[in-house]
């Protein structure tokens, strides 16, 4: 995408007057979006207490948001972390040979099949958990983590067959058949030639499925009920309550909720951008 | 392309490799039915018993036909929860496109930090909702909020957010705007770079530049993106429970009560499941009907 070639300004030196401005504007949309993210961060280092401090700038950082956050949190930190990471294994388990096989192989009903998956994603999820607090309830389900893991891949499983379907579609059938005759099934193709040229993909249907579980909120409030298993979206909730009682500590944990997104969006920009197009338009 | 022109087709053979192929989907096709095949059709059994905490002791959940339905329609609540609901979508997704086209509009430009700061604004939409309820829940407190801060030291009088029956569902739909802008504009640049730029060199050719060339180049030739945009943003915003629950948990006055944050309290506050299953069937429907609009569109996007 070149900037209107028409233009025959456009051999001058790089930053004319025109893209500072630019520039200018940019950073004020910017930082007015991300505000709340700043105010976050900045809510967290104002020393503990129930009233909201309004300093603008955390000038005497006090980490006793974070003290408390950990205190407080911590455990359910890992929980969600072990949730999330549950949720991107099951899911791309499931997904990718169901992605290979629409992808790759003829099925008179494939087209049904995508159909069903599209419609998946539509269902809001109290639907789901409506129905699965009572099946659960009676499988001894509620509160443990491979209830939750198995519910939060509602999301990542039909998001990751429509991501990684796009993407196996346009692998060449000459490489996966040059296994075959070379005597590999069809597990060995899968796994030795379809895998590994998916890498991309997978990642992108990684990272998207450890965000849903790591966000889910849902699944979190209604299908677990004692404090034994609780994700920390939910115990932010809990600190929000009626009244908050320590916003630093609130607000501490908010920040570190925010991380893997933060870390996701710094590490694997690219990842993120090809999920959001890939997951709606594909 | 199966692989049966290259292996020698026995009879056996070739029910083997159906086998086979059928294998491959066999884990998602026990997964959609047993999560959502299970939950849809056992919601909509429940909305027409009597489900609520007593089934669980006794395992009896009386069939009443239509009652929980009726229930539902004459609550006091159902209608200004429909009618929130109407206005939370409605609202969020006009602030959200509007916002969400202009920023893909800006963007489009080339300058320093251009790829940087777009990838910045995807921040909102990667926390987790609830992490982006507290923070707005602080800025938009009535004391101690800064917002409010700001206002006052314009020499305004703060506004009771989050408390005041009039203002709240107006509050929910701004901060809900914002978790909406990211996947707005991401979707919309993404479509403003398939745009051709020999169509614009053209049109001003013809003398449409500016806004002659936003309606008459932009708008038709981003049609399909703009469509499945829309529509995606209703289905999720119909949806939304985090957002509701961590601001103002559907009050103050149940002013912020949608059918989403309805279903969810009579199921799982006052454990009215059959009630609850009720309503979010009502929800399951109006999705579809959003859903089956989605399906239109997106084949007409594929096909273009």
């Amino acid at each position: 995408m070149t900037s209107t070639p028409t233009e025959p300004v456009a051999v001058q030196p790089r930053l004319k007057p025109r893209r500072l401005v630019d520039l200018a504007i940019g950073l004020i949309l910017v930082g007015i979006m991300l505000f709340p993210v700043y105010w976050m961060i900045n809510a967290s280092l104002q020393p503990s207490g129930n009233t909201l401090n309004a300093d603008f700038f955390p000038t005497n950082p006090s980490f006793a948001g974070y003290e408390k956050a950990i205190n407080d949190q911590g455990r359910n930190l890992v929980t969600s972390l072990i949730v999330s990471a549950g949720v991107v294994v099951l899911s791309l388990a499931i997904a990718a040979p169901a992605a290979y096989a629409l992808a790759q192989f003829r099925y008179r009903w494939a087209n049904a099949a995508l159909l069903v998956i599209l419609i998946t994603q539509m269902i809001p999820g109290i639907v789901i958990a409506n129905a699965l607090y009572a099946a659960y309830n009676d499988l001894g389900l509620l509160n443990t983590l491979i209830g939750l893991i198995l519910a939060d891949s509602t999301m990542a499983v039909p998001f990751a067959i429509l991501i990684l379907r796009a993407f196996m579609i346009n692998i060449q059938p000459a490489i996966i058949e040059a296994a075959r005759v070379d005597g590999a099934g069809h597990l060995r193709a899968f796994f030795s030639i379809v895998l590994p040229v998916s890498k991309n993909s997978l990642i992108t249907a990684g990272l998207f499925a450890f965000l849903f579980a790591w966000s889910d909120f849902l699944f979190a409030l209604t299908l677990t009920t004692t404090g034994g298993i609780r994700p920390v979206t939910l115990g932010i909730y809990q600190y929000l309550g009626t009244q908050v009682s320590n916003w630093s500590a609130t607000m501490a944990t908010a920040v570190l909720s925010s991380i893997p997104a933060i870390v996701l969006l710094v590490v694997a920009q690219r990842y993120i951008a090809a999920g959001a197009m890939g997951g709606a338009v594909k | 392309m199966t692989s049966a022109t290259i292996v020698p087709s026995s009879r056996r053979h070739k029910r083997r490799e159906e086998l086979a192929k059928a294998l491959f989907l066999a884990p998602a096709a026990i997964f959609i039915a047993l999560y959502f095949g299970y939950p849809i059709v056992k919601n909509v059994v429940m909305s027409f018993q009597e489900y609520n905490t007593r089934t669980f002791f006794t395992g009896e959940a009386p069939w009443v036909a239509l009652d929980n339905y009726a229930t539902v329609v004459k609550s006091q609540l159902f209608w200004p929860a429909m009618r929130n609901t109407a206005l939370f979508t409605l609202g969020s997704i006009v602030g959200q496109f509007i916002i969400g086209m202009g920023l893909a509009l800006f963007f489009q430009r080339r300058f320093p930090l251009s790829g940087f700061l777009r990838a910045m604004l995807l921040l909102p939409w990667l926390l987790p909702l609830i992490v982006g309820s507290a923070s707005w829940r602080s800025i938009l407190d009535q004391d101690g909020g800064v917002l409010n801060t700001v206002l006052r030291a314009f020499g305004l009088d703060g506004v009771p957010w989050l408390t005041s029956p009039d203002v709240a569902l107006i509050a929910v739909i701004l901060v809900n705007i914002w978790v909406g802008v990211p996947f707005n504009v991401t979707l919309l640049y993404g479509g403003l770079q398939e745009i051709p730029t020999e169509l614009y060199e053209a049109g001003s050719l013809d003398g449409a530049t500016g806004w002659k060339a936003f309606w008459h180049i932009t708008v038709p030739n981003l049609r399909p993106v703009i469509s499945v945009v829309l529509v995606l943003g209703v289905v999720y915003t119909l949806k939304v429970l985090d957002i509701i629950l961590g601001l103002t948990d559907g009050g103050p006055a149940n002013a912020t009560q949608t059918i989403a944050v309805r279903s969810y309290q009579t199921s799982f506050i006052d454990f009215d499941f059959g009630i609850g299953a009720a309503y979010s069937n009502i929800l399951i429907v109006i999705s579809l009907v959003f859903a089956a609009i989605y399906l239109r569109t997106n084949r007409k996007a594929v096909d273009e």
